[in-house]
C-alpha cells in the first residue's frame, strides 16, 4: 500500500483511500483530501516534516504521520 | 430587528466584509482562525439589522471548537439569513461549506469574494450556473475594494423579511438520497422538521453530538443503523466519508460547468513560498525577520521614542506643566502630591512605552496580514512537537509577545485539548509587551543597557516552553494523542496599510485604555497607601505608610528570592494587575516626580536590588502567573477552575523555582554569601528538574500515548 508519506516532492499522486478515524480523517476529508483528489507534492519543510501538498488549487500543510493514514491509487 | 450571520472559510475575506459592512474596525488577520469568537455589529445607517461575524470553519462537523460555536449559532440562535462567503479563487474548498449551510434551513446569499483578484487571474465565473445549482442568490464582490458587500446585505435582508427557507436539493447519489429518505421517516417526531434533511445526514454520518442530544427510541435507531449499514456495505465505506466524497463530486461537477480557468503560470505567491520556506534559506530568513523586528522595537528606533516619551514628554513638559497649573490654582499639597506623584509618575512611566510597543505591534501585524505566520507554524512544526506541541503553537506564542490576551485566546484554533491547554499555560512565558517594560527598565538600571539581556529573556522564554512542554508531556494529565496539523498556507498578500495600522492600533488600544483605567486606579491606590499612615494622616517616611505595614506582613514569602522588602513585594503584588504596574508601582514608591523622571526611577530601583535579586525579581515576575486579564482568558478558555488552578499553580511554582535558584546561587557565585541550606536546596531543585526532564516516560502513561498514537496514525 503506497501513502502519501512515500510520496516524493514534485510528484502528482491520486488518493484512493483515507484511513484512521475521527476528528484527524475527518478534518483530513473536509480539507478537500477525498477519494480520486489529486494532490501535488510541492516541498517538505526544511527540518523534515511536515509536507506542503496542493490540493483542489489551494496549499495544505500535513504532517507525515498524517499523510501515513491517506492511501495513493 | 434581522439577524444576518456570516460565515464561510478561514481567510476568505469575511472580517473585511463585516467591517465594510458595520463600520467598525475589527481586526482582519491573514492566518487561519483569526477571528476566534464570534463578533456583533449593526449594518452601516440600518440600527434594526445586526451582523453577526462567525468563525472563519471548513465544515460544520462536530470535531473542533469552532467549528461548533458556529454550528451552535446557526442551528440555536436562529439568525434570519446567512451571507456565505466564498474565495473565488478558491472555489472548490469553500463550496464544500456551502452545501452543509443550505441543509440548515435558513435562507442563504452567496457571496463570492475576491473577484478582483479572479478577474486580474483572467478566471471566468458563471453566477447564473451557481444560482441554479444551490438554489440561492449569488453576488459578486470584492470586499477589500467595498465592491458588492451592499448588495450582498440587501439581498439577505429581502431574503430574511420573506422568510422563505431554502429547500436543498438532492446532491447525492440514488442509494445515498434513498437512504436519507428512509432515515428522514424515522426521525421526523424527534427533530424540527425544516431541518429534516440536516439531522437526516447527520444521523448517517453518526454525528455523535446530534446523536446524543435527538437520541431515537431503540426500535427505530436499529432499523436507521441497519439502513445505513447495507448503503456503506455496498460502497464500501463509512457514512461520514461516503457524504463527504459525494459533496466534493457533486461540487466539481459544479465548478467543471460554472468555472472557466486561465491557464496558470507560477504565481507570485509561489515565488515568494519558495524563497520563503525554501529548504536552506527558511531558519535563517526566519531567524533574521524575529532579529530584526525586535532589534528595531526593542533596541534602536523604539529605545529613542521611549526615551523621548519618558524624559521629555512625562519627564518635563506633564510633570511641569502640571505642576505649575496646579500652583497656580493653588491646591492643597496632598492632592499636588495624587496628581503628580501618584498618577503622572505612574502611568506616565507605563505609557512612556506605548511608541515603543506600536512599534513592535506594526512589524507583528504586518507579518500576520501577509500570510508569512502560517509558514512560520509550517517550518517550526517539527520543532514544537519534540515539546509536546505543534507548530499551530507557535502563533499564540508570538502573539503573546505581544499581548498574552489575544495570544491565549489564538489557542482555539488548536484541535486537541491537550495540546490546546499546555499552550494557554505555557503562552505567557514570553515576555509580553507589558513584561518588555519591566526588562527594559531593568536592564537600564543593572545591566548598563547592554543588548544581550532582553534576547535572552526571550530565549529563556522559549525554554521554560519547552522544558516545560518535555515534562508536562510524561505527566498523565497531558499523555495523549499528538494534535493533527492539517493546515492550510493561506497565499501571500500584500497588507493594506489601513488593515495593518488598525490591527496595531487595535492591540495598543487595549494597553493604553488599562494605563488609562486600571493602572490609573492602581497607581492612585499606591499612593494613598504609600503616603498615609494607619492615623490617615500624610507620612514623612514611607517605611510608615500602610502599604508598608501591609507588605511588612507577606514580605517573607519574597525573602528567599532576594527581594523581600515591602516595596518589592508590593511591586509585584500591584504586577498582578497588570504587569507593567510593577514599574510604576516602583516609581511611585520611589517618589518620582523629578525633571529627569528615568533617571530618578532608575536610582530608587537601584537602592533597592543587587544585581542577583534585581535578576530575581524580573523572573520571578516574568514567569509567575500573567495579569489578571490574562488569568482571567485562561480561565476561560480552559473552561473550569481545576485547569486555571492547574495552570497558575504551574506558573507560580516555575517562577518561584525560578527566581530562587537565581537569587541563592547568584549569591553564592557573584556576591560572595557563604553555601548554605538555600543553595544547597537550589541545586536540588536543578536535580529535579533534570530528572523530570530526562525520565523514560511512566509504563501507564506511555501506554496512553501509544494508544492516542496509534488511534491517530
Amino acid at each position: 500500500m503506497k501513502t502519501l508519506k512515500e510520496a516524493k516532492p514534485g510528484e502528482t499522486v491520486v488518493v484512493a483511500r483515507v484511513h484512521g478515524k475521527g476528528a484527524l480523517r475527518r478534518r483530513i476529508m473536509d480539507m478537500g483530501i477525498t477519494k480520486g483528489t489529486q494532490l501535488f507534492i510541492r516541498k517538505i519543510a526544511p527540518l523534515g516534516d511536515p509536507v506542503e501538498i496542493n490540493v483542489r488549487g489551494y496549499e495544505l500543510s500535513i504532517r507525515k504521520v498524517e499523510a501515513e493514514s491517506i492511501e495513493l491509487v | 430587528m434581522l439577524k444576518i450571520a456570516l460565515a464561510g472559510n478561514p481567510n476568505c475575506g469575511k472580517t473585511t466584509l463585516f467591517n465594510d459592512l458595520t463600520g467598525s474596525s475589527q481586526y482582519v488577520g491573514n492566518w487561519p482562525g483569526v477571528t476566534v469568537e464570534k463578533k456583533e455589529g449593526k449594518l452601516k445607517g440600518r440600527k434594526d439589522i445586526v451582523i453577526t461575524d462567525l468563525p472563519g470553519i471548513y465544515s460544520l462537523s462536530p470535531y473542533t471548537l469552532e467549528e461548533v460555536v458556529s454550528r451552535n449559532y446557526l442551528l440555536n440562535d436562529h439568525p434570519d439569513a446567512i451571507i456565505n462567503l466564498i474565495d473565488g479563487t478558491n472555489l472548490e474548498r469553500n463550496l464544500y461549506l456551502t452545501t452543509q449551510i443550505i441543509e440548515l434551513g435558513i435562507p442563504v446569499v452567496l457571496a463570492i469574494n475576491m473577484m478582483d483578484v479572479v478577474k486580474k487571474n483572467g478566471d471566468r465565473i458563471n453566477v447564473q450556473q451557481l444560482e441554479k445549482a444551490f438554489g440561492c442568490p449569488v453576488v459578486q464582490t470584492s470586499a477589500v475594494k467595498g465592491v458588492g458587500s451592499k448588495e450582498a446585505a440587501f439581498k439577505a435582508i429581502e431574503l430574511a423579511k420573506k422568510g422563505k427557507v431554502l429547500v436543498p436539493k438532492p446532491i447525492f447519489s440514488k442509494p445515498v438520497e434513498d437512504t436519507l429518505e428512509t432515515i428522514s421517516a424515522s426521525i421526523s417526531k424527534q427533530v424540527d422538521p425544516t431541518r429534516l434533511r440536516w439531522y437526516a445526514i447527520k444521523y448517517f454520518e453518526r454525528d455523535e453530538k446530534v446523536l446524543a442530544a435527538h437520541p431515537l427510541p431503540d426500535d427505530r435507531l436499529e432499523n436507521v443503523e441497519t439502513t445505513i449499514r447495507e448503503v456503506e456495505d455496498r460502497m464500501e465505506d463509512d457514512g461520514e466519508s461516503i457524504i463527504t466524497n459525494e459533496r466534493y463530486e457533486y461540487i466539481e461537477q459544479i465548478v467543471r460547468h460554472s468555472v472557466h480557468r486561465f491557464e496558470k503560470k507560477l504565481t507570485i505567491s509561489d515565488r515568494i513560498d519558495r524563497v520563503v520556506t525554501n529548504r536552506f534559506l527558511s531558519l535563517p530568513i526566519f531567524i533574521a525577520m524575529i532579529w530584526f523586528v525586535y532589534y528595531v522595537s526593542v533596541t534602536t528606533l523604539g529605545s529613542i521614542v521611549t526615551d523621548w516619551t519618558n524624559d521629555t514628554l512625562f519627564g518635563t513638559w506633564v510633570t511641569e506643566g502640571a505642576t505649575h497649573l496646579l500652583n497656580s490654582i493653588g491646591t492643597a499639597d496632598w492632592l499636588n502630591g495624587l496628581i503628580v506623584d501618584g498618577i503622572i509618575g505612574g502611568v506616565g512611566t507605563v505609557l512612556g512605552f506605548v511608541p515603543q510597543m506600536m512599534i513592535l505591534f506594526f512589524f507583528l501585524s504586518l507579518l500576520e496580514d501577509s500570510g508569512y505566520m502560517a509558514r512560520v507554524a509550517f517550518i517550526m512544526d517539527r520543532l514544537f512537537r519534540r515539546f509536546g506541541l505543534s507548530g499551530k503553537s507557535f502563533i499564540p506564542i508570538l502573539i503573546s509577545s505581544g499581548c498574552g490576551v489575544p495570544g491565549i485566546m489564538a489557542t482555539r484554533t488548536i484541535e486537541n485539548d491537550h495540546d490546546r491547554r499546555m499552550t494557554i499555560m505555557l503562552t505567557t512565558f514570553i515576555p509580553c509587551g507589558a513584561k518588555m517594560v519591566i526588562i527594559t527598565m531593568f536592564v537600564a538600571t543593572f545591566f548598563h543597557h547592554s543588548s544581550w539581556v532582553a534576547p535572552t529573556m526571550y530565549l529563556l522564554g522559549i525554554a521554560m516552553i519547552a522544558f516545560s512542554g518535555i515534562i508536562l508531556k510524561k505527566t498523565k494529565m497531558f499523555a495523549g494523542e499528538p494534535a493533527p496539523f492539517v493546515m492550510e498556507l493561506p497565499a501571500y498578500h500584500l497588507p493594506s496599510l489601513k488593515g495593518v495600522l488598525i490591527h496595531m492600533w487595535e492591540r495598543s488600544k487595549h494597553f493604553i485604555v488599562k494605563a488609562g483605567t486600571i493602572i490609573f486606579i492602581a497607581c492612585g491606590l499606591i499612593w494613598f497607601l504609600s503616603s498615609f499612615g494607619w492615623n490617615l494622616r500624610m507620612v514623612e517616611d514611607v517605611d510608615h505608610s500602610i502599604l508598608a505595614g501591609l507588605g511588612n506582613t507577606i514580605s517573607w514569602v519574597f525573602a528567599p528570592l532576594g527581594f523581600g522588602s515591602w516595596k518589592g513585594t508590593v511591586a509585584t503584588i500591584s504586577a498582578l494587575v497588570a504587569k507593567e504596574n510593577a514599574i510604576g508601582t516602583l516609581a511611585v514608591l520611589n517618589g518620582v516626580a523629578d525633571e529627569e523622571n528615568t533617571r530618578a526611577v532608575i536610582a530608587g530601583i537601584g537602592s533597592m536590588f543587587t544585581g542577583v535579586s534585581a535578576l530575581s525579581f524580573m523572573l520571578f515576575n516574568l514567569f509567575n502567573p500573567p495579569c489578571f486579564a490574562a488569568i482571567g482568558a485562561t480561565s476561560r478558555e480552559m473552561g473550569g477552575i481545576k485547569w486555571t488552578m492547574i495552570a497558575l499553580g504551574y506558573q507560580v511554582l516555575l517562577g518561584y523555582a525560578l527566581g530562587f535558584v537565581t537569587y541563592q546561587l547568584g549569591s553564592v557565585l557573584f556576591l560572595g554569601h557563604s553555601f548554605g541550606f538555600g543553595a544547597v536546596l537550589a541545586l536540588v531543585i536543578i536535580g529535579i528538574a533534570i530528572y523530570l526532564l530526562v525520565r523514560p516516560v511512566p509504563a501507564a502513561n506511555k501506554m496512553i500515548l501509544d494508544r492516542g498514537q496509534h488511534a491517530g496514525a
